[in-house]
Protein backbone atom coordinates (compact mmCIF):
# COMPACT_ATOMS: atom_id res chain seq x y z
CA UNK A 1 0.00 0.00 0.00
CA UNK A 2 2.78 2.38 0.95
CA UNK A 3 4.42 1.81 -2.43
CA UNK A 4 1.45 3.02 -4.51
CA UNK A 5 0.24 5.90 -2.32
CA UNK A 6 3.43 7.92 -2.00
CA UNK A 7 4.28 8.12 -5.73
CA UNK A 8 0.68 9.20 -6.48
CA UNK A 9 0.89 11.91 -3.83
CA UNK A 10 4.23 13.11 -5.17
CA UNK A 11 2.85 13.27 -8.74
CA UNK A 12 -0.24 15.13 -7.46
CA UNK A 13 2.00 17.55 -5.58
CA UNK A 14 4.08 18.20 -8.69
CA UNK A 15 0.91 18.80 -10.78
CA UNK A 16 -0.44 21.27 -8.20
CA UNK A 17 2.88 23.07 -7.77
CA UNK A 18 3.40 23.50 -11.52
CA UNK A 19 -0.28 24.32 -12.24
CA UNK A 20 -0.04 27.04 -9.61
CA UNK A 21 2.98 28.63 -11.28
CA UNK A 22 1.28 28.43 -14.69
CA UNK A 23 -1.92 30.04 -13.33
CA UNK A 24 0.21 32.85 -11.90
CA UNK A 25 1.87 33.36 -15.29
CA UNK A 26 -1.60 33.42 -16.88
CA UNK A 27 -2.77 36.22 -14.61
CA UNK A 28 -3.46 35.06 -11.04
CA UNK A 29 -1.89 37.18 -8.23
CA UNK A 30 1.70 36.41 -7.20
CA UNK A 31 2.23 33.10 -5.37
CA UNK A 32 -1.56 32.62 -5.64
CA UNK A 33 -1.96 30.01 -8.33
CA UNK A 34 -4.20 28.33 -5.82
CA UNK A 35 -5.44 29.57 -2.48
CA UNK A 36 -8.59 28.01 -1.13
CA UNK A 37 -9.08 30.70 1.50
CA UNK A 38 -8.44 33.61 -0.87
CA UNK A 39 -10.58 32.13 -3.64
CA UNK A 40 -13.54 31.40 -1.35
CA UNK A 41 -13.12 34.97 -0.07
CA UNK A 42 -13.12 36.37 -3.63
CA UNK A 43 -16.20 34.30 -4.46
CA UNK A 44 -17.95 35.55 -1.31
CA UNK A 45 -17.15 39.09 -2.44
CA UNK A 46 -18.47 38.46 -5.95
CA UNK A 47 -21.73 37.29 -4.34
CA UNK A 48 -22.05 40.56 -2.37
CA UNK A 49 -21.44 38.81 0.99
CA UNK A 50 -18.77 41.43 1.64
CA UNK A 51 -17.92 44.58 -0.25
CA UNK A 52 -14.14 44.79 -0.15
CA UNK A 53 -13.76 46.09 -3.69
CA UNK A 54 -10.31 44.59 -4.30
CA UNK A 55 -11.23 40.94 -3.60
CA UNK A 56 -14.30 40.09 -5.68
CA UNK A 57 -14.30 37.37 -8.34
CA UNK A 58 -16.07 34.04 -8.91
CA UNK A 59 -12.95 31.87 -8.93
CA UNK A 60 -13.35 29.02 -11.43
CA UNK A 61 -10.57 27.09 -9.64
CA UNK A 62 -12.88 26.48 -6.64
CA UNK A 63 -15.73 25.41 -8.93
CA UNK A 64 -13.39 23.06 -10.82
CA UNK A 65 -12.02 21.48 -7.62
CA UNK A 66 -15.53 20.70 -6.30
CA UNK A 67 -16.89 19.42 -9.63
CA UNK A 68 -13.72 17.41 -10.37
CA UNK A 69 -13.71 15.74 -6.96
CA UNK A 70 -17.48 15.13 -7.09
CA UNK A 71 -17.30 13.50 -10.55
CA UNK A 72 -14.39 11.21 -9.74
CA UNK A 73 -15.92 10.21 -6.40
CA UNK A 74 -19.10 9.12 -8.22
CA UNK A 75 -17.09 7.21 -10.86
CA UNK A 76 -14.82 5.48 -8.32
CA UNK A 77 -17.48 4.74 -5.71
CA UNK A 78 -16.17 7.12 -3.05
CA UNK A 79 -19.31 9.25 -3.05
CA UNK A 80 -20.90 8.53 0.33
CA UNK A 81 -23.41 11.06 1.64
CA UNK A 82 -22.96 11.34 5.40
CA UNK A 83 -23.24 14.02 8.04
CA UNK A 84 -24.46 14.97 11.47
CA UNK A 85 -21.11 15.25 13.23
CA UNK A 86 -21.55 18.65 14.92
CA UNK A 87 -22.36 20.70 11.79
CA UNK A 88 -22.73 24.01 13.66
CA UNK A 89 -19.45 23.58 15.54
CA UNK A 90 -17.78 22.80 12.22
CA UNK A 91 -19.27 25.96 10.71
CA UNK A 92 -17.85 28.06 13.57
CA UNK A 93 -14.43 26.34 13.56
CA UNK A 94 -14.18 26.82 9.79
CA UNK A 95 -15.12 30.50 10.08
CA UNK A 96 -12.26 30.95 12.58
CA UNK A 97 -9.90 29.01 10.27
CA UNK A 98 -10.80 31.49 7.53
CA UNK A 99 -10.19 34.47 9.85
CA UNK A 100 -6.74 33.05 10.67
CA UNK A 101 -5.97 32.41 7.00
CA UNK A 102 -6.93 35.98 6.08
CA UNK A 103 -4.69 37.41 8.82
CA UNK A 104 -1.81 35.36 7.39
CA UNK A 105 -3.07 35.97 3.82
CA UNK A 106 -3.41 32.43 2.57
CA UNK A 107 -4.56 28.90 3.26
CA UNK A 108 -2.00 26.14 3.96
CA UNK A 109 -1.77 25.44 0.22
CA UNK A 110 -0.86 29.04 -0.56
CA UNK A 111 1.56 28.98 2.39
CA UNK A 112 3.49 26.22 0.60
CA UNK A 113 3.27 28.08 -2.74
CA UNK A 114 4.54 31.25 -1.04
CA UNK A 115 7.47 29.26 0.35
CA UNK A 116 8.17 28.02 -3.17
CA UNK A 117 8.23 31.64 -4.34
CA UNK A 118 10.83 32.54 -1.69
CA UNK A 119 8.45 34.36 0.69
CA UNK A 120 10.05 33.74 4.09
CA UNK A 121 6.96 35.05 5.92
CA UNK A 122 5.41 31.73 4.92
CA UNK A 123 8.13 29.97 6.92
CA UNK A 124 6.91 31.83 10.03
CA UNK A 125 3.38 30.80 9.03
CA UNK A 126 4.51 27.19 8.68
CA UNK A 127 5.89 27.24 12.24
CA UNK A 128 2.55 28.53 13.51
CA UNK A 129 0.66 25.98 11.40
CA UNK A 130 2.76 23.10 12.75
CA UNK A 131 2.33 24.40 16.33
CA UNK A 132 -1.45 24.56 15.86
CA UNK A 133 -1.49 21.01 14.48
CA UNK A 134 0.67 19.85 17.40
CA UNK A 135 -1.81 21.29 19.91
CA UNK A 136 -4.69 19.71 17.96
CA UNK A 137 -2.94 16.33 18.13
CA UNK A 138 -2.74 16.57 21.92
CA UNK A 139 -6.53 16.94 22.00
CA UNK A 140 -7.05 14.06 19.55
CA UNK A 141 -4.77 11.78 21.58
CA UNK A 142 -6.86 12.61 24.61
CA UNK A 143 -10.18 11.70 23.04
CA UNK A 144 -11.26 14.81 21.11
CA UNK A 145 -14.12 14.08 18.74
CA UNK A 146 -16.88 16.08 17.06
CA UNK A 147 -19.03 12.94 17.14
CA UNK A 148 -20.22 10.32 14.76
CA UNK A 149 -21.52 11.01 11.26
CA UNK A 150 -24.56 9.13 10.00
CA UNK A 151 -25.57 8.21 6.50
CA UNK A 152 -27.51 10.88 4.64
CA UNK A 153 -29.64 10.81 1.53
CA UNK A 154 -28.09 11.28 -1.90
CA UNK A 155 -30.09 14.52 -2.19
CA UNK A 156 -28.20 15.92 0.80
CA UNK A 157 -24.91 14.70 -0.67
CA UNK A 158 -25.37 16.39 -4.04
CA UNK A 159 -26.61 19.70 -2.59
CA UNK A 160 -23.27 21.52 -2.45
CA UNK A 161 -21.91 20.21 -5.78
CA UNK A 162 -25.23 21.21 -7.42
CA UNK A 163 -25.07 24.69 -5.91
CA UNK A 164 -21.54 24.96 -7.29
CA UNK A 165 -22.70 24.06 -10.81
CA UNK A 166 -25.54 26.60 -10.54
CA UNK A 167 -23.07 29.29 -9.45
CA UNK A 168 -20.87 28.55 -12.45
CA UNK A 169 -23.80 28.63 -14.89
CA UNK A 170 -24.96 31.99 -13.49
CA UNK A 171 -21.38 33.31 -13.61
CA UNK A 172 -21.18 32.47 -17.33
CA UNK A 173 -24.76 33.38 -18.28
CA UNK A 174 -25.54 36.44 -16.15
CA UNK A 175 -22.22 37.89 -14.96
CA UNK A 176 -23.93 41.19 -14.13
CA UNK A 177 -25.32 39.50 -11.00
CA UNK A 178 -21.84 39.46 -9.49
CA UNK A 179 -19.26 41.99 -8.36
CA UNK A 180 -15.86 41.93 -10.02
CA UNK A 181 -12.80 43.79 -8.72
CA UNK A 182 -11.31 46.37 -11.02
CA UNK A 183 -8.10 46.69 -9.02
CA UNK A 184 -6.23 44.54 -6.49
CA UNK A 185 -5.86 40.74 -6.24
CA UNK A 186 -9.51 40.14 -7.23
CA UNK A 187 -8.86 41.79 -10.61
CA UNK A 188 -5.93 39.47 -11.37
CA UNK A 189 -7.10 36.23 -12.85
CA UNK A 190 -6.15 33.52 -15.31
CA UNK A 191 -8.57 32.88 -18.23
CA UNK A 192 -11.74 31.10 -17.06
CA UNK A 193 -11.11 27.93 -19.10
CA UNK A 194 -7.55 27.53 -17.79
CA UNK A 195 -8.60 28.19 -14.19
CA UNK A 196 -11.51 25.75 -14.43
CA UNK A 197 -9.36 23.06 -16.04
CA UNK A 198 -6.64 23.46 -13.41
CA UNK A 199 -9.32 23.19 -10.70
CA UNK A 200 -10.78 20.04 -12.25
CA UNK A 201 -7.36 18.35 -12.43
CA UNK A 202 -6.50 19.30 -8.86
CA UNK A 203 -9.94 18.21 -7.61
CA UNK A 204 -9.60 14.80 -9.23
CA UNK A 205 -6.00 14.27 -8.10
CA UNK A 206 -6.63 15.48 -4.55
CA UNK A 207 -9.70 13.24 -4.24
CA UNK A 208 -7.81 10.15 -5.36
CA UNK A 209 -4.80 10.78 -3.13
CA UNK A 210 -6.56 12.39 -0.12
CA UNK A 211 -3.90 15.12 -0.25
CA UNK A 212 -4.15 17.31 2.83
CA UNK A 213 -1.78 19.99 4.01
CA UNK A 214 -2.72 19.58 7.69
CA UNK A 215 -2.97 15.77 7.51
CA UNK A 216 0.68 15.43 6.49
CA UNK A 217 2.04 17.11 9.61
CA UNK A 218 -0.70 15.55 11.79
CA UNK A 219 0.13 11.99 10.68
CA UNK A 220 3.83 12.60 11.30
CA UNK A 221 3.09 13.65 14.87
CA UNK A 222 0.30 11.19 15.70
CA UNK A 223 1.38 7.96 14.03
CA UNK A 224 4.87 8.64 12.64
CA UNK A 225 3.52 8.23 9.13
CA UNK A 226 5.19 10.17 6.32
CA UNK A 227 2.83 9.37 3.44
CA UNK A 228 0.68 12.51 3.29
CA UNK A 229 3.59 14.86 3.94
CA UNK A 230 5.19 13.70 0.68
CA UNK A 231 2.47 15.56 -1.27
CA UNK A 232 3.18 18.71 0.74
CA UNK A 233 6.91 18.42 0.00
CA UNK A 234 6.28 17.80 -3.72
CA UNK A 235 4.13 20.95 -4.03
CA UNK A 236 6.91 22.97 -2.43
CA UNK A 237 9.65 21.57 -4.66
CA UNK A 238 7.59 21.85 -7.87
CA UNK A 239 6.61 25.45 -7.17
CA UNK A 240 10.19 26.28 -6.15
CA UNK A 241 11.57 24.93 -9.44
CA UNK A 242 8.67 26.47 -11.40
CA UNK A 243 9.24 29.89 -9.84
CA UNK A 244 13.00 29.78 -10.43
CA UNK A 245 12.48 28.83 -14.10
CA UNK A 246 9.75 31.49 -14.52
CA UNK A 247 11.94 34.13 -12.87
CA UNK A 248 9.40 34.76 -10.11
CA UNK A 249 11.52 33.47 -7.19
CA UNK A 250 12.39 36.27 -4.75
CA UNK A 251 13.87 35.28 -1.40
CA UNK A 252 13.08 37.52 1.57
CA UNK A 253 10.52 38.88 4.01
CA UNK A 254 9.74 42.26 2.40
CA UNK A 255 7.70 43.25 -0.66
CA UNK A 256 6.42 39.75 -1.27
CA UNK A 257 3.19 39.42 -3.30
CA UNK A 258 0.01 39.66 -1.16
CA UNK A 259 1.94 39.11 2.09
CA UNK A 260 3.05 41.02 5.17
CA UNK A 261 6.07 40.74 7.49
CA UNK A 262 4.30 40.87 10.89
CA UNK A 263 5.79 37.67 12.31
CA UNK A 264 3.62 37.28 15.40
CA UNK A 265 0.41 37.60 13.37
CA UNK A 266 1.63 35.33 10.60
CA UNK A 267 2.42 32.76 13.29
CA UNK A 268 -0.89 33.14 15.15
CA UNK A 269 -2.96 33.27 11.96
CA UNK A 270 -1.61 29.94 10.79
CA UNK A 271 -1.76 28.55 14.35
CA UNK A 272 -5.54 29.03 14.20
CA UNK A 273 -5.61 27.40 10.76
CA UNK A 274 -3.55 24.41 11.96
CA UNK A 275 -5.55 23.82 15.13
CA UNK A 276 -8.90 24.33 13.38
CA UNK A 277 -7.92 22.06 10.47
CA UNK A 278 -7.06 19.20 12.83
CA UNK A 279 -10.40 19.68 14.61
CA UNK A 280 -12.21 19.58 11.24
CA UNK A 281 -10.23 16.56 10.05
CA UNK A 282 -8.47 18.36 7.22
CA UNK A 283 -7.23 21.61 5.70
CA UNK A 284 -9.47 23.95 3.63
CA UNK A 285 -8.61 22.08 0.40
CA UNK A 286 -9.51 18.76 2.00
CA UNK A 287 -12.82 20.22 3.25
CA UNK A 288 -13.72 21.10 -0.36
CA UNK A 289 -12.89 17.55 -1.48
CA UNK A 290 -14.80 15.88 1.37
CA UNK A 291 -17.79 18.12 0.72
CA UNK A 292 -17.68 17.06 -2.94
CA UNK A 293 -17.61 13.40 -1.82
CA UNK A 294 -20.94 13.91 -0.07
CA UNK A 295 -19.94 14.97 3.45
CA UNK A 296 -22.47 17.49 4.69
CA UNK A 297 -20.20 18.10 7.69
CA UNK A 298 -17.49 19.35 5.36
CA UNK A 299 -20.09 21.26 3.33
CA UNK A 300 -20.92 23.01 6.62
CA UNK A 301 -17.23 23.81 6.98
CA UNK A 302 -17.10 25.24 3.43
CA UNK A 303 -20.12 27.45 4.18
CA UNK A 304 -18.44 28.44 7.46
CA UNK A 305 -15.32 29.47 5.56
CA UNK A 306 -17.42 31.63 3.20
CA UNK A 307 -19.12 33.24 6.22
CA UNK A 308 -15.72 33.68 7.90
CA UNK A 309 -14.43 35.48 4.81
CA UNK A 310 -17.43 37.81 4.78
CA UNK A 311 -17.03 38.51 8.52
CA UNK A 312 -13.30 39.13 8.04
CA UNK A 313 -13.84 41.81 5.41
CA UNK A 314 -17.04 43.34 6.80
CA UNK A 315 -15.39 43.88 10.20
CA UNK A 316 -11.90 44.74 8.89
CA UNK A 317 -10.25 41.65 10.37
CA UNK A 318 -8.25 40.62 7.30
CA UNK A 319 -4.67 41.79 6.89
CA UNK A 320 -3.64 44.33 4.28
CA UNK A 321 -0.75 43.41 2.00
CA UNK A 322 2.62 44.65 3.33
CA UNK A 323 0.94 46.12 6.47
CA UNK A 324 -0.60 43.21 8.36
CA UNK A 325 -3.73 43.11 10.51
CA UNK A 326 -5.29 46.12 12.22
CA UNK A 327 -6.50 46.18 15.82
CA UNK A 328 -9.82 44.50 14.90
CA UNK A 329 -8.01 41.61 13.24
CA UNK A 330 -5.63 41.11 16.18
CA UNK A 331 -8.41 41.08 18.77
CA UNK A 332 -10.63 38.81 16.67
CA UNK A 333 -7.81 36.35 15.97
CA UNK A 334 -6.86 36.00 19.64
CA UNK A 335 -10.57 35.66 20.50
CA UNK A 336 -10.95 33.07 17.73
CA UNK A 337 -8.05 30.99 19.05
CA UNK A 338 -9.59 31.09 22.55
CA UNK A 339 -12.91 29.87 21.09
CA UNK A 340 -11.13 27.04 19.21
CA UNK A 341 -9.36 25.96 22.41
CA UNK A 342 -12.62 26.12 24.38
CA UNK A 343 -14.40 23.93 21.81
CA UNK A 344 -11.44 21.52 21.77
CA UNK A 345 -11.38 21.23 25.58
CA UNK A 346 -15.15 20.72 25.79
CA UNK A 347 -15.23 18.13 22.98
CA UNK A 348 -12.26 16.30 24.49
CA UNK A 349 -13.86 16.10 27.94
CA UNK A 350 -17.11 14.88 26.36
CA UNK A 351 -15.20 12.37 24.21
CA UNK A 352 -13.38 10.97 27.26
CA UNK A 353 -16.63 10.49 29.15
CA UNK A 354 -17.98 8.40 26.29
CA UNK B 1 -11.35 -11.87 18.20
CA UNK B 2 -12.00 -8.41 19.58
CA UNK B 3 -14.02 -6.09 17.35
CA UNK B 4 -13.94 -2.35 16.83
CA UNK B 5 -16.51 -0.41 14.81
CA UNK B 6 -15.27 2.97 13.58
CA UNK B 7 -18.25 3.64 11.26
CA UNK B 8 -19.21 7.30 11.20
CA UNK B 9 -15.82 8.53 12.36
CA UNK B 10 -13.45 10.21 9.97
CA UNK B 11 -9.70 10.21 9.99
CA UNK B 12 -7.60 10.36 12.02
CA UNK B 13 -10.08 9.10 14.65
CA UNK B 14 -10.32 5.48 13.36
CA UNK B 15 -6.52 5.21 13.46
CA UNK B 16 -6.38 6.53 17.01
CA UNK B 17 -9.23 4.22 18.04
CA UNK B 18 -7.33 1.27 16.51
CA UNK B 19 -4.11 2.35 18.23
CA UNK B 20 -5.87 2.37 21.61
CA UNK B 21 -7.71 -0.91 20.97
CA UNK B 22 -4.46 -2.64 20.03
CA UNK B 23 -3.03 -1.69 23.44
CA UNK B 24 -5.78 -3.78 25.07
CA UNK B 25 -5.61 -6.54 22.51
CA UNK B 26 -2.06 -6.69 21.12
CA UNK B 27 -2.65 -10.01 19.35
CA UNK B 28 -4.97 -8.30 16.85
CA UNK B 29 -8.60 -7.35 16.21
CA UNK B 30 -11.29 -6.84 13.57
CA UNK B 31 -11.83 -3.18 12.66
CA UNK B 32 -14.86 -2.01 10.68
CA UNK B 33 -14.27 1.14 8.62
CA UNK B 34 -16.80 2.88 6.36
CA UNK B 35 -14.63 5.06 4.12
CA UNK B 36 -11.65 4.49 1.88
CA UNK B 37 -9.43 7.03 3.64
CA UNK B 38 -9.84 5.25 6.98
CA UNK B 39 -9.40 1.83 5.36
CA UNK B 40 -6.08 2.89 3.88
CA UNK B 41 -4.90 4.73 6.99
CA UNK B 42 -5.70 1.90 9.42
CA UNK B 43 -4.16 -0.65 7.04
CA UNK B 44 -1.01 1.42 6.60
CA UNK B 45 -0.69 2.10 10.34
CA UNK B 46 -1.12 -1.51 11.45
CA UNK B 47 1.07 -2.87 8.64
CA UNK B 48 3.84 -0.53 9.79
CA UNK B 49 3.48 -2.04 13.30
CA UNK B 50 4.13 -5.47 11.82
CA UNK B 51 0.57 -6.79 11.67
CA UNK B 52 -0.91 -8.51 8.64
CA UNK B 53 -4.22 -7.14 7.39
CA UNK B 54 -6.87 -9.08 5.49
CA UNK B 55 -9.62 -6.90 4.04
CA UNK B 56 -13.17 -8.15 3.72
CA UNK B 57 -15.74 -6.08 1.84
CA UNK B 58 -18.98 -5.64 3.79
CA UNK B 59 -22.18 -3.76 3.01
CA UNK B 60 -21.07 -0.12 2.67
CA UNK B 61 -18.01 -0.84 4.78
CA UNK B 62 -14.85 -2.90 5.04
CA UNK B 63 -13.81 -5.25 7.82
CA UNK B 64 -10.08 -5.28 8.41
CA UNK B 65 -8.85 -8.50 10.05
CA UNK B 66 -5.69 -7.42 11.81
CA UNK B 67 -3.47 -10.16 13.21
CA UNK B 68 0.14 -10.90 14.06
Amino acid sequence: MRSTEKPKLIITGIIIGLAAVVLTLLGNPGNMGFCIACFLRDTAGAMHFHTAAIVEYVRPEIIGIIIGAFSISIIRGDFRPRGGSSPVLRFIIAAIVMMGALVFLGCPLRMVLRLGGGDLNALVGLLGFAAGIGVGCVFINNGFTLGKAERQSAIEGVALPSATVLLFVLFLAVPSLFLFSETGPGSMDAPVAAALLAGLVVGIAAERTRLCMAGGIRDMILIRDFTLISGFAAIFLASLVGNIVAGSFHLGFLDQPVSHPMHLWNFLGMFAVGLGSVMLGGCPLRQLILAAEGSSDSASAVLGMIAGAAISHNFSLASSANVGPGLNGKVALVGGIIILLAIAVAATLKGRKE
Amino acid sequence: MKELDTSGYSCPEPVIMTKKALKDSPEGLDVTVDNRASKENVTRYTTALGYSVRTEEGKGCWILHIAR
